[in-house]
């Protein structure tokens, strides 16, 4: 199962596919088990002539008791999944890390709107650096960005990163991640958006703090006044 | 156009406007059918575009990706709303609730001959928009805002609004049902029949109705207030103007996931009935899978917002949701290890309508454990949005909807037209439909963990996605879901042929102790020459003591017998 996963790139990629494997292999055996149950019934208690049906009406919770204590520790390995499953969910989504990049991803039918603060490390000055589908994040930084949606619901998805997140008209919604590989990976829209949705791509370019901070540098605006 | 009844010439006088509940649930029956036929040619049209990286799909024609969008979202429709809920709930409930409860008909007859025809009047709305101006809708079968209603960007003209004017009429129709299934069920009893008496299956109409009945009004509200924002211009989802698209997702949900549960239900009432009866045993704990399908009803209200981990609602509301629909999973493996232990010791034949029965068993219990994946919010992050997605809800609906409708099918069909079905057409119909069924959708589960994104009309389009696995992956499940649209030709055959030349049926044919099986088959206007009496529960197959393996519920019991 995790050879189909991508190649992990992010920091909590490790957490999720962790997650991933032991949940596949906790209700793998459960369904493994249920199956040869099922099929070694139907097998060993074909019809034969001469041989006549149990009556076993499990009226007793004595009785009962043969599918309900299964279902007791199926119980027991839920509560289990939702321990392992909170705290990854909280390290992704619920915490927000300080960060060293700051960046806006605006969805737009059917494009990526990328912003970087500039010089002032504020957004929404003169001299934001703005892109369209090409993302770029330093190694080993992590980046905290602010996801926003101009028309319709997109859904940033970076697999590579572990990643996706809905945009929503009328939201900004804060989220983070911290790429662990350099590479380029694919900026996809997993929210039905329209026409053109299959074909609402970018890219997302994993590379070292120097090359990042030139690639920064040569999409400055041309007239880029330092204005505070 | 849109005549359901086109492939049976002939009924349509005999039968419309008719008030029985048994000619009711045919109408419902061969609806849902011609609907699952033309859902079924959206879905090869779906593949064959797929695999074929966009070459004209052979009887259709090249898919744009307006069209894609919009043949996909049909598809969704039409076999959830058009498919699985005419023919689980309306035909099955119609057609057995008055028959196992021992009821001369519906409580209340006109209100279900309405309920029908509105459903044919939302049928023919729903057919009609694939051929208006920009084709139907093609926002997903979810029809989240603000695309639903942004022309502008999903193609549309008409389709979303004739969407939402069929999808209302819709459950119109069937909240007329349920408020039938429930009045009928808890009134018209048979003597002495005890609520703890009544047929699983009963239970399961019963508790599917009543979830309906409860979760449906948020959504017609949704709907409405979607068809004033796309129609007069509103902004109740359109931030803009103070709305809020995510408003709508959680109205949608909070009718969508019980939903899951409506078509469920039914599904599994078919499997406790057929188990029973093949492998002449008792069912293995009533009173708990009843106690089951009760707690799993009260749940299913607790679950919805899964749907939306990753949709921007608050990430502290994940977790809560997260444990609930997890936790759901425990009254379904009560259900579903019951029917397993209903096996243990029993004497089973494997005829046709046993067949399906373990074949949904066979197939749920996947889509059952796939869906504990996406419960968890943490994996569900990785995995919504994904092939994962859509290999998990066709595990879990297919078998309610194609493999429980199959077995009660075969298993009711003596019943409804008084003759047998051949047992060979029906093995020639399942098994090459289990195989293929497979084949279409464990590929999906591979592609899903790739991370391939569902809902892209071109996957070639991305140079992960170019990768030759899952390129054959998108093939086998091509050729799986060819194979079982062919595989339902026997089943077309059987179904015309026996009608004619099947063998005569009889009262009983399987030797089963519920009511349907005590009248004439096809049971007359009526359904019984006189109310029948009850004395004891539906599943006494096997009883120590008695020469016959099994014991009708209507048989007085013998003077001084302990029973």
């Amino acid at each position: 199962m995790s050879s189909w996963l991508p190649e992990a790139a992010s920091s909590y990629a490790g957490d999720l596919d962790r997650l991933l494997t032991l949940i596949t292999i906790i209700v793998g055996v459960w369904f493994l088990l249920a199956e040869a149950v099922l099929i070694g019934f139907v097998v060993r208690y074909r019809r034969r002539p001469g041989r006549r049906a149990a009556y076993l009406p499990a009226t007793s919770l004595r009785s009962m008791s043969f599918v309900l204590a299964p279902c007791a520790l199926i119980l027991g390995f839920d509560l289990v999944i939702d321990a392992l499953s909170a705290p990854v969910w909280e390290k992704v989504k619920l915490e927000l890390p300080p960060h060293d990049e700051l960046v806006r991803i605006q969805g737009e039918a059917w494009q990526w709107r990328i912003t970087y603060p500039g010089a002032d490390g504020r957004l929404d000055t003169a001299d934001d650096v703005q892109t369209l589908n090409e993302l770029h994040v330093p190694l080993e930084k992590t980046i905290l960005f602010e996801l926003t949606a101009r028309d319709v619901l997109h859904s940033l998805w970076i697999p590579e990163l572990r990643l996706k997140q809905d945009a929503v008209p009328g939201r900004s919604i804060r989220g983070w991640f911290r790429a662990t590989r350099e590479g380029e990976y694919a900026v996809v829209c997993a929210e039905i958006c329209g026409i053109a949705h299959t074909f609402m791509a970018g890219k997302l370019r994993v590379e070292s703090e120097a090359e990042y901070r030139q690639w920064l540098q040569s999409r400055a605006p041309a007239s880029a006044p330092a204005q505070g | 156009m849109a005549n359901a009844h086109a492939h049976e010439p002939g009924l349509l006088r005999r039968y419309v406007f008719s008030t029985d509940h048994k000619t009711i649930a045919k109408q419902y029956l061969f609806t849902g059918i011609f609907m699952g036929i033309v859902g079924g040619l959206l879905a090869y049209v779906i593949r064959v575009h797929l695999a074929t990286n966009g070459q004209p799909v052979p009887g259709f024609g090249a898919v744009g990706p307006q069209q894609y969008n919009s043949v996909v979202t049909m598809h969704g429709t039409i076999m959830i709303f058009w498919v699985a809920m005419p023919i689980l709930l309306a035909a099955l409930g119609n057609f057995l609730i008055p028959l196992m409860i021992g009821a001369r008909d519906m409580a209340f007859p006109r209100l279900n001959m309405l309920s029908y025809w509105i459903f044919f009047l939302s049928t023919v709305i729903l057919l009609v928009s694939f051929f208006v101006p920009g084709g139907a809708a093609a926002g997903g079968w979810t029809s989240y805002p603000p695309l639903a209603v942004s022309p502008q960007y999903s193609g549309e003209t008409w389709g979303v609004a004739l969407w939402l004017l069929a999808v209302a009429l819709e459950f119109a129709a069937f909240l007329m049902g349920g408020i039938n299934f429930i009045t009928t069920a808890i009134n018209l009893r048979a003597p002495g029949m005890r609520l703890f008496d009544m047929p699983l299956m009963v239970w399961m109409q019963l508790s599917a109705s009543v979830i309906f009945l409860f979760s449906v009004g948020p959504l017609i509200a949704g709907a409405i207030l979607l068809l004033l924002d796309r129609v007069v211009g509103t902004g109740f989802y359109d931030p803009a103007r103070g709305g809020d698209p995510v408003l709508f997702q959680h109205l949608f949900w909070f009718f969508g996931h019980p939903e899951v549960y409506v078509i469920l239900l039914p599904g599994l009432g078919a499997i406790a009935e057929i188990l029973p009866v093949f492998a002449r045993k008792p069912i293995f704990g009533y009173r708990m899978i009843v106690y089951a399908t009760l707690i799993t009803g009260v749940l299913s209200f607790l679950v919805w917002a899964h749907h939306q981990f990753v949709a921007g609602i608050d990430p502290r509301l994940a977790t809560p949701f997260s444990v609930t629909t997890i936790l759901i999973s425990v009254p379904i493996a009560v259900m579903l290890f019951a029917f397993i232990a209903t096996l243990y010791q029993g004497s089973i034949s494997l005829e046709t309508p046993m067949l399906w029965a373990l074949g949904m068993l066979v197939v749920f219990l996947l889509g059952g454990v796939t869906g504990i994946h996406l419960g968890s919010a943490a994996s569900d992050i990785y995995l919504h949005d994904t092939y994962f997605v859509v290999a998990h809800f066709h595990y879990t609906l297919i078998p309610p909807v194609v493999f429980s409708f199959f077995a009660a099918f075969y298993y009711w069909y003596p019943k409804m037209f008084g003759r047998r079905l051949n047992e060979v057409l029906g093995h020639l119909h399942f098994w090459p439909t289990l195989v293929f069924f497979n084949l279409t959708f464990l590929p999906m589960f591979v592609l899903g963990f790739a991370g391939h994104h569902r809902r892209i009309a071109n996957p070639q389009f991305f140079e992960a996605l170019r990768d030759p696995t899952l390129v054959r992956m998108q093939w086998l499940a091509t050729v799986g879901a060819v194979g079982m649209l062919v595989a339902q030709i026997p089943f077309l055959v059987n179904l015309v042929w026996s009608a004619w030349r099947g063998a005569p049926a009889g009262e009983n044919p399987w030797r089963a102790n519920t009511l349907e099986w005590t009248t004439p088959s096809p049971p007359p206007h009526g359904n019984f020459a006189g109310p029948p009496v009850v004395y004891r529960g539906p599943y006494e197959y096997s009883v120590p003591g008695r020469s016959e393996d099994w014991w009708p519920q209507t048989l007085a019991p013998e003077r001084g017998a302990g029973a």
